[in-house]
């Protein structure tokens, strides 16, 4: 891998390129969440929020509050739509206030009316989670990442599991997100890159090629093989 | 269109030739479960009462029940049990959540398939040498239950490994990426969502034990006593060697008896497979994925 990417906080940025260009290895590395598989190492420099990742004082518990991730395959946890709101707060700051009665009900209330969920399950929010349709669920699993108040999330071609309305759906959420939080997006859809992001880095073969505002690199990208992907001579 | 020609009808021939062979022979598996039941259930159902169940052997074992053996299996299985369960568990969730793939994990890995291969009577001998000499526990129940429990542990291990490893990897994800630690991932979301995997395992190892003659036959289970054991360092008997100290060693057992012996453990161990079958039933219906 050879990739320099500088994320500006605030926007949406799409990671796009064909299938196992190490898209979504370098999404993970941000979280650190790749390094559980033996085999992987890491080299180079990760900063958030001006800091060093894999610095060693660095806390993965802290570090992965304040970096959300979203995956491909919507995955609650399988206990009720409450307790996954709930759940990474409960990890976090076990003797929360917010934790407690009332409060606990406006935690999980907010953060599912900020994913526009709130209409649909507030009647049933001690449902397992596992039973909601799909697109319910990648909008739990975003939810859940609110309470934590992260600045960055990453989301992992967060639709390629879902039906064309449902992703027309979570698209608009994550447009709405936009700007409380920062968003790196990987998609292999250009489509939904160009439809969903504010600036657009193109990857190949593990190499970083090009890293513009989405409109510009859509466009008129610069480089050759660029072109050629966005018109579909490969991938 | 479409019709079958001369071949095709011959290769169905053949097939269903073929079908009805494999399920003749599976079928054949049912034949010695029915019959061994069968004649369990006919020579051993005349001789099973509360007497039977609850009271001393009498006249040199000829006469009377078998109560001190069936107490004696229960303590063994028990002691087993509380030896082999938490360090096979422990075990396996090291082996699933933690270990890396790595010299040592597959060194432990091999270590654990060759103690499920050792013969039950080389445990035996092991357990003689480690614990009724090494560590003086002498024949004693706690020794034998040392043996039963090293036994099992391999059992137990491998199912509760698997059990493990039935819980989706996207969960852990999930709570890996909220910033969950390794063990508020076990403990909130793995083992609730395996619990009945492991339960079913435990319960099958068991069964398996309660039937094990051969490890506690020179470790702790006797001939016969005319007492009930008063500690772990006691002896006991036990149903499985009652079994074959009646049926080869003690002239003039009236016939019936051995069978009800049988048929006693035979219960035993259909009954904790029942119950780990219900188990599963009754959890996989909660489970909510």
């Amino acid at each position: 891998m050879d990739v320099d990417l500088d994320v500006k906080r605030g926007i949406i940025t799409s990671l796009i390129g064909p299938s196992g260009c190490g898209k979504s290895t370098l999404l993970r590395c941000v979280n650190r969440i790749n390094e559980r598989l033996g085999y992987v190492r890491t080299e180079g420099l990760v900063e958030v929020l001006g800091h060093d990742a894999y610095d060693p004082q660095v806390d993965l518990s802290q570090l992965r509050r304040q970096v959300g991730m979203v995956f491909q395959r919507p995955n609650p946890l399988p206990i009720s739509i409450r307790d996954n709101i709930l759940f990474g707060q409960r990890m976090h700051e076990p003797d929360s206030p917010d934790l407690a009665g009332s409060a606990a009900d406006d935690v999980v209330e907010s953060a599912l009316r900020e994913v526009l969920l709130w209409d649909g399950v507030k009647d049933h929010l001690d449902r397992a989670a596992t039973s909601l349709s799909l697109e319910e669920q990648q909008k739990l699993c975003i939810a859940r990442l609110l309470p934590l108040k992260p600045s960055l999330i990453l989301m992992d071609e967060p639709c390629s599991a879902l039906d064309p309305k449902a992703t027309a759906v979570i698209e608009d959420l994550i447009w709405k997100l936009r700007g409380d939080y920062t968003i790196i997006l990987v998609t292999h859809n250009m489509a939904q890159a160009r439809r969903a992001s504010d600036e657009c880095a193109f990857m190949l073969m593990g190499r970083m090629i090009e890293h513009r505002k989405t409109d510009d690199l859509f466009v008129t990208p610069k480089d050759q093989r660029t072109a050629d992907y966005i018109e579909g001579r490969y991938g | 269109m479409f019709q079958a020609s001369a071949l095709n009808d011959r290769n169905a021939r053949i097939q269903r030739r073929w079908r009805l062979l494999f399920l003749v022979m599976t079928l054949l598996l049912i034949l010695p479960v029915a019959i061994i039941l069968g004649l369990l259930v006919h020579h051993g159902a005349p001789v099973i009462s509360w007497s039977f169940l609850f009271e001393f052997p009498r006249q040199g074992m000829t006469a009377g029940g078998i109560f001190p053996a069936l107490l004696g299996t229960i303590f063994l299985v028990s002691l087993a049990l509380v030896f082999s369960v938490p360090l096979g568990i422990a075990a396996a969730i090291y082996l699933s959540e933690y270990a890396r793939d790595n010299w040592l994990t597959r060194a432990i890995n091999l270590a654990i398939i060759n103690l499920a291969g050792v013969p039950s009577i080389v445990h035996a001998l092991f357990g003689v040498g480690a614990f009724v000499l090494f560590f003086r526990f002498g024949t004693s129940i706690l020794a034998a239950s040392l043996t039963l429990g090293i036994m099992a542990l391999p059992v137990v291990i491998v199912s509760t490994r698997e059990s493990l490893q039935a819980v989706p990897r996207a969960f852990r994800e999930a709570c890996w990426a909220l910033g969950a630690t390794r063990w508020q991932t076990i403990r909130k979301v793995v083992l609730p969502n395996s619990v009945s995997g492991i339960l079913t395992g435990v319960i099958l190892e068991v069964s398996r034990t309660a039937g094990e003659t051969a490890p506690i036959m020179f470790t702790g289970a006797a001939f016969f006593l005319p007492f009930l054991p008063e500690s772990v360092y006691d002896q006991t008997m036990a149903l499985s060697l009652h079994l074959f100290v009646l049926s080869t060693q003690v002239p003039g057992v009236p016939e019936g008896v051995p069978y009800g012996v049988a048929l006693v453990l035979i219960a035993i161990v259909l009954s904790m497979n029942a119950l780990s079958i219900g188990f599963r039933m009754v959890l996989r219906g909660r489970k909510r994925w």
